[in-house]
């Protein structure tokens, strides 16, 4: 799709400027940077190409998908990942996946899926893979300089001067490990749950699993079939949602209840009522009782888990305290004796490429503040692509994002008036929740609930169209 | 177009998804690749992708064009569904698209054009191009009525839109190659025919298309108005190939309107401005 404004590859002598600390740096015009050729990243490739921008994209890994990739080294994908959210949640707005799939694809098919969006809007050609992104610094009139080089660290070093920055670079990649007294001394096997690949890896073992997420269950699923003994340890009691309920996809139920507009109150009721007549009483299996209500934490989508603690293949336990040499101390006084943990306690967010000032993060806790997850004050030409946690699908609210991001910019130039107000709404709304109260923890940093984020963003996208 | 804004939040869509159908698609792909945009050509109520299998396909293969032609579901080969309404159809468009190799081209004619308006949507095609296209206007409907009385009445309480030889070719046709073409006519979902005058209207395209408008002013089933008018929606004015009926792939001088939309093609039209 050529167009006047694709500048193609850049040029090794371009019109050279030199950055704030004086090094060259090749000008690239009207041209945008994306990192990360995951969901994320294509989406933005993609919307911003078809808004007419210029695009340079840079992976570190030699293919797309990002975590999706099963291939790629940081990708948190086990053999058996399959999605939690059905299709119409997790597909691209404007390119559906193939309607002879699944409810819930796998994540091969998934791969598949990114790989054919790539090749049917060509953004390949967009992508420099193999490059990572070694620093990332504002320069004068809201342009950013990017430095880049050989993913590994080798070759020069090359900077390069952008309009604008899309960090696409995922949120689960840098795994989160909490600490706990005596780990060092403990013998048995840990692992983080981004090295758990296979069912073998479990196969006739004594396995605890921490963590009472989506890959926490998942894991625990399949420790109760293939490990000798699974012990499953979780901070609190969740609710459990199976896939399906009424013989549909739980979550179009659960849509069908929003777009009648049902609030929150009847939806929880509702919610809770179903799973009582469905699922059953969980502390009759020795769960314990959740300690809030349903949309208050992550939604945990898992049939199977129930099953399995009915069967006796899984024994719930509380939090560990601590680790001894053979043994695990837990909460409740116990002493478990696993040999191998695995902690699928999840992921943080790392921008180590940025200073965390540009994205609100003056403390250094890691946690970016900023407007529709996604905008920081002061840099009216950032933005951040899916860094969110939805109790849906992501792609669908990368692409959206994207697009907004695209309208932002050629508003810059078509109504500068415009852009500025936009500004002005993301500096006065950071750190805005879209969902309703949430446990306070790292884990839902980015939780949002799908509708009223994506009605969030329509605001968003209505006001800066003047619409 | 523009004016009308972008919808984000879908519920009803996401919470009721489309019940999917096998799909028949027809393609004649040209024997070397010349790296040019797939046509996924849309076909119109009754019809099947044999319609546009005829000549269409195949010239547009020679002059270097991947072809597709799609069957609505409940035409020609594609799965039976008598319950179809314009959504279905939309899916079964977008569907298709989303499954080519590259961006395409959508070619929807008579009511596929609408059909394809929607799907505009919901699938940011290269470019789109509207053949006699059935928006679906009470106008179009007096039209047919009046012109066609009896093959249109049923139609109103649920039954089976006939049209005739007289509004679909022109006399240039040979009677034989007419009569065969109507013989093979189907019928499409009465809820998707009632929809055609009380649906709601396409919402605005995403990814900036440009839209061709083209048919016939001897057209007996498109006013000349109504192409106007629906040239007017994308901000042009439309392609008249006069002395043709309805079914321009099909006609007798079926080569000069492919000619033309191939034409178009290849000056590669830039996105329309929005």
């Amino acid at each position: 799709m050529p167009s006047s404004t694709d500048l193609g590859r850049p040029d090794p002598d371009p019109t050279v400027a030199l950055t704030r600390d004086g090094r060259p740096v090749s000008d690239r015009g009207d041209t945008v940077c994306v990192i990360g050729a995951g969901a994320s990243g294509l989406t933005a490739v993609k919307n911003l190409r078809e808004h007419g921008f210029g695009v340079d994209c840079y992976e570190r890994e030699t293919g797309i998908g990002g975590a999706w990739n099963w291939r790629h080294d940081r990708s948190p994908v086990y053999a058996s990942t399959h999605l939690i959210s059905s299709r119409p949640f997790t597909q691209f707005p404007d390119f559906p996946m193939p309607d002879d799939w699944p409810d819930y694809p796998h994540h091969t098919q998934l791969l598949s899926y990114f790989e054919r969006y790539a090749d049917h809007f060509d953004l390949r050609q967009h992508v420099w893979f193999g490059t990572e992104v070694v620093r990332v610094k504002p320069a004068e009139g809201d342009r950013w300089d990017v430095t880049t080089r050989s993913t590994g660290g080798y070759g020069p070093e090359r900077t390069s001067r952008y309009a604008g920055v899309v960090l696409a670079n995922g949120h689960n990649w840098s795994p989160k490990l909490p600490r706990y007294e005596g780990l060092e001394q403990f013998r048995g096997e840990v692992m983080h749950a981004s090295s758990y690949k296979d069912p073998a890896q479990l196969r006739g073992k004594r396995v605890l699993v921490v963590g009472g997420g989506n890959t926490g269950c998942d894991i625990a699923v399949e420790a109760a079939q293939q490990a000798s003994r699974c012990w499953h340890s979780t901070r609190r009691g969740y609710w459990y949602a199976p896939k399906y309920v009424f013989g549909r996809p739980a979550d179009q139920v659960n849509d069908t209840l929003l777009a009648l507009r049902v609030p929150l109150r009847v939806r929880q009721w509702l919610y809770h009522r179903t799973l009582r007549l469905t699922v059953g009483d969980l502390t009759r299996f020795g769960l314990p009782r959740p300690d809030h209500r349903v949309y208050e934490t992550h939604p945990i989508a898992n049939s199977q888990l129930v099953y399995h603690v009915g069967h006796g293949a899984i024994t719930p336990v509380p939090d560990v305290t601590r680790f001894h040499d053979r043994t695990v101390a837990l909460s409740d006084e116990r002493e478990i004796d696993p040999e191998l943990v695995i902690f699928a306690t999840g992921y943080l967010p790392r921008f180590e490429f940025l200073d965390g000032a540009v994205l609100g993060d003056a403390d250094g806790s890691g946690r970016p503040r900023l407007w529709l997850n996604a905008f920081a004050a002061g840099h009216p030409t950032l933005a951040v692509v899916g860094l969110v946690q939805p109790d849906s699908g992501v792609f669908p609210i990368a692409h959206w994002q994207s697009v907004l991001f695209a309208r932002l910019l050629a508003a810059r130039t078509a109504r500068p008036d415009r852009a500025a107000a936009f500004g002005r709404k993301a500096a006065a709304g950071l750190g805005e929740r879209y969902s309703g109260k949430v446990k306070d923890s790292s884990r839902h940093w980015f939780e949002v609930g799908h509708a009223d984020y994506l009605r969030a963003l329509q605001r968003a996208l209505d006001e800066l169209e003047g619409k | 177009m523009s004016a009308e804004r972008v919808r984000i939040v879908r519920s009803w869509e996401w919470a009721r998804p489309e019940r999917p159908a096998r799909r028949e698609v027809l393609a004649v792909v040209p024997e070397l690749e010349e790296g040019k945009r797939p046509l996924l050509f849309v076909p119109g109520f009754g019809h099947g992708a044999w319609a546009f299998a005829e000549h269409w396909l195949s010239h547009a293969a020679s002059r270097g064009f991947p072809a597709y032609a799609l069957s609505l579901r409940g035409h020609g080969g594609s799965e039976p569904a008598p319950a179809a309404t314009l959504r279905s159809y939309t899916h079964d468009v977008v569907q298709a698209a989303a499954g080519l190799p590259r961006q395409a081209v959508l070619v929807g004619h008579g009511a596929g054009a609408r059909v394809v308006a929607h799907a505009l949507a919901r699938y940011p095609a290269r470019a789109a191009v509207l053949v006699a296209p059935v928006l679906g206007s009470w106008g179009t409907f007096g039209t047919a009525l009046r012109r066609n009385p009896v093959g249109t009445l049923p139609a109103v309480f649920g039954g089976r839109l006939r049209l005739n030889r007289r509004q679909l070719f022109s006399r240039e046709l040979p009677d034989g190659e007419a009569r065969r073409y109507v013989a093979r006519l189907g019928r499409a979902g009465r809820r998707a025919q009632w929809q055609l005058l009380t649906g709601g209207q396409p919402e605005p395209a995403v990814g900036r298309p440009s839209v061709l408008v083209l048919g016939s002013p001897d057209d007996r089933v498109v006013p000349s108005a109504a192409l106007t008018r629906a040239a007017r929606r994308y901000a042009s004015a439309p392609l008249l190939f006069p002395g043709m009926g309805h079914d321009l792939m099909l006609d007798a001088r079926w080569r000069e309107p492919i000619d033309a939309i191939l034409d178009w093609l290849e000056k590669d039209p830039a996105p329309a401005a929005g």
